[in-house]
């Protein structure tokens, strides 16, 4: 089993017609997800792929019945719109991929949400990923790219025992599954929850989906400073409420204060946020945090034990 | 996180109606005391700094007259802050305080929301008493606090009677402003009351979301960026290169490179991603380089902006050498950057050695086609894949470091010499030339090859299939058409991407040449 993604899960593409959202309808189709319709205002009646297209989110529904994801692909400055129909008609999990998402929009989106018991992954999200064989396995968002690369990076020799898998950054959220994938670690779902400073779906909360996932014996943090997302990971383990092994990497160390590296969320402000607070946080709750990155893979070997074979 | 300056951030306070000391922004000690003299009585003089404990290090001054004020201010011009030196500084008139208290809008992660921080307390050492402050929600879509949750604090924190509704109205109007202008943060700290009865901002810090900057022209704001220096000319280039073309994500820092003597040299950093440059940038510390410069291409960039940020790079003096490198598995078709890159090099005829670890889709080109770059360079230029880590790759480009031993210079680009006297057509920030004279079938199977359909066959020479302004946003198909055939040994298409701020420089008229010449 996997989390949040699976090949049964009804998938709307939000900017079906724009540049990313064909590509990356095609590419999500071909690792198994089950796209069931798009949109985009004033596109109605067209098809992308064989799949048709609805000017509102609201029609798209009522046309393909269920829907149970919205995979957002439109301009960073209309994803507020887009997100809020999505949740107004009904859909509970969103994964919003654009980058440079205004603070204020994602905390009306937050708001919203919250209103109508919906969720969302992101904004600035490379996705999520269920590797497994064809016909098991699916995607959101653009993570691993062509079907054949991901199938090759995530789908090592040995599946004895998986983690899952949480990344601040995108591109680390492949890097991770594929240095596992190698050694013989299976994985059950790669989830970047988002670059940005507020996400919808945090660490924690993608870790107690983990913790409930009977197909994961431990889960895989990549971290980075800035924000509190680790040391409200760190909370759980300590009171129980995560209780399978967590191994962890935290990016960032030797950035300054103030100084930004790219992600929005990157960065330390009035001193929360710190490399080593994470660090100590996570450690006094029992995680394993490996100083370095190209640590990683032994020391989850190590803690799944000899039920792994090399 | 662009910031606003304290004078900043109290205009945009008075027009929600918080009362602020009358006061003047001056840029010389002449102005100030003539400032001095408007305001009358005596008045504090305060440097316009992006810094915490100003007052400690001698930022604010307090002056009884004229005189005073301009031999004060004097000697504040003369300070610099970090890389900032004190340009303008903020004459305000001194107040006798009666009872402070800290006002702050910040953005709660865990909450998703933005949340007001209430401290009647007031003051400094704020962050020590953070237990006793009093955190009130704040709506996203409206900005909203209860008012009748702050009445309830301002009234049991012994502010005198008659003030207490101003007070409540200045504390209101915080989480108003920080939603209208789009703050990460708005702090007031303090706000005051006076023993005259007033109720006063006395300093106010602002940072903007850097991703709403757009729609807040009003700001002023030149730059979104949370750099600790004043932007470099090439920031700027970079910063006008990113709002052109919102294809991926581009970002370019410079950073200090005083101490450059005393490692192994200066580095020229090209990332893609924000986790995997952390980490290649540790290596090539670790491996005793400085960086020159943090820039990350990512999210799927064209080819023409990986371009431009590797011309961005290369302007800067005294590289030993080019280190890229990502998160090692990219999700997207990584031979575009790789087209980018190499087109760079070409123009420039690079002669310090470069690495590039461009692991992920399509790697395997990606590598092939910057190892074809070899062939026209002086410099080694080497790419590495998703099986190669950020440490390895530090040690190879060390070793070829040391074999150089080269110093770059930057320079003009080379341009093709069929570069103005033949066909051509613009394109969004550029113009292609094509060599139509020296096309030969095999050119022109190149072209189509490459092109993802802007060029068809007639009759043996290559013919646009799109329109014109269909072929103006397909500048990675074109620049791979560019590389492909130098690749091939016929160099017949130039993309010619002009970088304002930088080819300006070289004595070619950007637009005009473009104008007279194209066709």
């Amino acid at each position: 089993m996997a989390i949040l993604i699976d090949p049964a899960k009804r998938v709307l593409v939000q900017g079906i017609t724009g540049r990313e959202g064909r590509a990356r309808t095609r590419l999500m189709r071909e690792f198994g997800t089950q796209v069931v319709a798009g949109c985009t205002p004033g596109k109605g009646g067209q098809d992308v792929e064989g799949i048709p297209v609805h000017d509102h989110v609201g029609d798209a529904v009522e046309v393909a019945g269920q829907i149970d994801i919205s995979v957002v692909f439109v301009p960073a400055a209309l994803v507020k719109n887009a997100a809020i129909e999505a949740v107004e008609a009904g859909v509970k999990l969103l994964l919003l991929v654009p980058d440079r998402v205004p603070l204020w929009d994602a905390m009306e989106i937050a708001e919203v949400a919250r209103q109508h018991g919906a969720r969302f992954i992101g904004p600035n999200t490379l996705g999520v990923l269920s590797p497994g064989p064809e016909g098991r396995s699916a995607v959101i968002g653009m993570i691993g790219g062509r079907a054949e690369s991901a199938r090759q990076w995530f789908n090592g020799p040995v599946h004895n025992r998986t983690v899952g898998i949480i990344s601040r950054s995108g591109g680390m959220t492949s890097s991770c599954g594929y240095y596992l994938s190698r050694r013989g670690v299976g994985l059950s779902t790669l989830v970047h929850v988002g670059g940005d400073s507020v996400v919808g779906l945090p660490i924690p909360d993608v870790a107690e989906m983990f913790e409930h996932d009977d197909d994961t014996d431990a889960i895989v943090v990549f971290g980075e400073i800035g924000g509190s997302q680790e040391e409200r990971l760190a909370e759980l383990l300590a009171t129980g409420r995560v209780t399978k092994p967590v191994i962890a990497y935290i990016g960032g160390k030797a950035a300054r204060e103030g100084t930004r590296f790219s992600h929005a969320g990157a960065i330390i402000e009035g001193g929360r946020g710190r490399h080593a607070g994470k660090v100590e946080a996570l450690v006094a709750a029992g995680a394993t945090v490996v100083p370095g990155f190209g640590d990683l893979p032994d020391a989850v070997i190590s803690i799944l034990g000899d039920t792994v074979t090399v | 996180m662009a910031r606003l300056h304290e004078h900043q951030g109290k205009a945009l306070l008075r027009e929600h109606g918080v009362s602020t000391p009358s006061g003047e922004v001056v840029a010389s000690a002449s102005q100030a005391a003539a400032a001095a003299r408007r305001i009358g009585g005596p008045v504090v003089l305060k440097a316009q700094a992006w810094i915490t404990g100003r007052a400690s290090r001698g930022g604010i001054v307090f002056a009884n007259d004229a005189d005073e004020v301009e031999s004060h201010a004097e000697q504040l011009f003369t300070l610099t802050f970090g890389n900032f030196p004190v340009t303008e500084l903020l004459v305000e008139q001194q107040i006798t305080i009666q009872q402070e208290i800290f006002v702050s809008l910040s953005i709660d992660d865990a909450a998703q929301s933005p949340v007001l921080l209430l401290d009647f307390e007031g003051g400094s050492g704020i962050e020590q008493r953070a237990e006793n402050v009093h955190r009130l929600p704040v709506t996203a879509a409206a900005g909203n606090v209860d008012r009748a949750a702050v009445e309830a604090l301002v009234a049991q924190a012994g502010i005198d009677a008659s003030l207490q509704e101003r007070v409540v109205d200045a504390i209101e109007s915080v989480p108003h402003l920080a939603r209208q202008i789009e703050a990460r943060s708005l702090e007031i700290n303090p706000l005051v009351t006076t023993t005259d009865g007033r109720v006063l901002a006395v300093d106010c810090r602002i940072t903007i979301d850097d991703y709403a900057v757009f729609r807040h022209s009003e700001l002023g704001i030149e730059i979104a960026r949370e750099l600790d220096h004043p932007p470099t000319h090439l920031e700027r280039v970079a910063y006008a290169v990113e709002q052109n073309d919102h294809r991926g994500t581009f970002y370019f820092a410079q950073l200090p490179t005083d101490e450059s003597e005393s490692t192994r040299g200066l580095v020229g950093f090209h990332g893609a991603g924000g986790g995997g440059s952390m980490m290649s940038m540790d290596a090539l510390s670790n491996a005793g380089f400085m960086l020159a410069n943090f820039c990350d291409t990512s999210g799927n960039p064209s080819a023409a902006k990986v371009y431009r940020a590797a011309r961005i790079i290369l302007a800067q003096p005294g590289l030993v050498g080019y280190f890229g490198s990502g998160s090692g598995v990219a999700s997207q078709e990584q031979f575009h950057s790789a087209y980018g890159l190499a087109k760079a090099f070409l123009e420039l005829k690079l002669d310090i050695p470069a690495v590039l670890r461009l692991g992920g889709n399509s790697e395997e080109r990606a590598i092939e086609i910057l190892a074809a770059v070899n062939e026209h360079v002086s410099a080694v230029v080497v790419g590495f894949g998703k099986d190669d880590t950020p440490k390895a790759c530090a040690a190879r480009f060390a070793e070829l470091v040391e074999a150089a031993k080269t110093a770059w210079e930057p320079r003009p680009r080379s341009l093709p010499e069929y570069v103005g006297h033949c066909d051509s057509f613009a394109i969004d920030a550029g113009r292609v030339w094509i060599n139509v004279d020296q096309c030969d079938p095999e050119a022109t199977a190149i072209l189509i090859e490459y092109g993802g359909g802007i060029f068809r066959d007639a009759g043996g020479y290559p013919e646009l299939a799109v329109t014109a302004e269909d072929a103006a946003s397909r500048d990675s198909e074109l620049i791979a058409c560019e590389i492909e055939c130098i690749r091939a040994g016929r160099p017949v298409l130039f993309v010619d991407l002009l970088l304002e701020g930088i080819d300006d420089d070289s004595g070619r008229p950007v637009g005009a040449f473009l104008e007279e010449k194209g066709g």
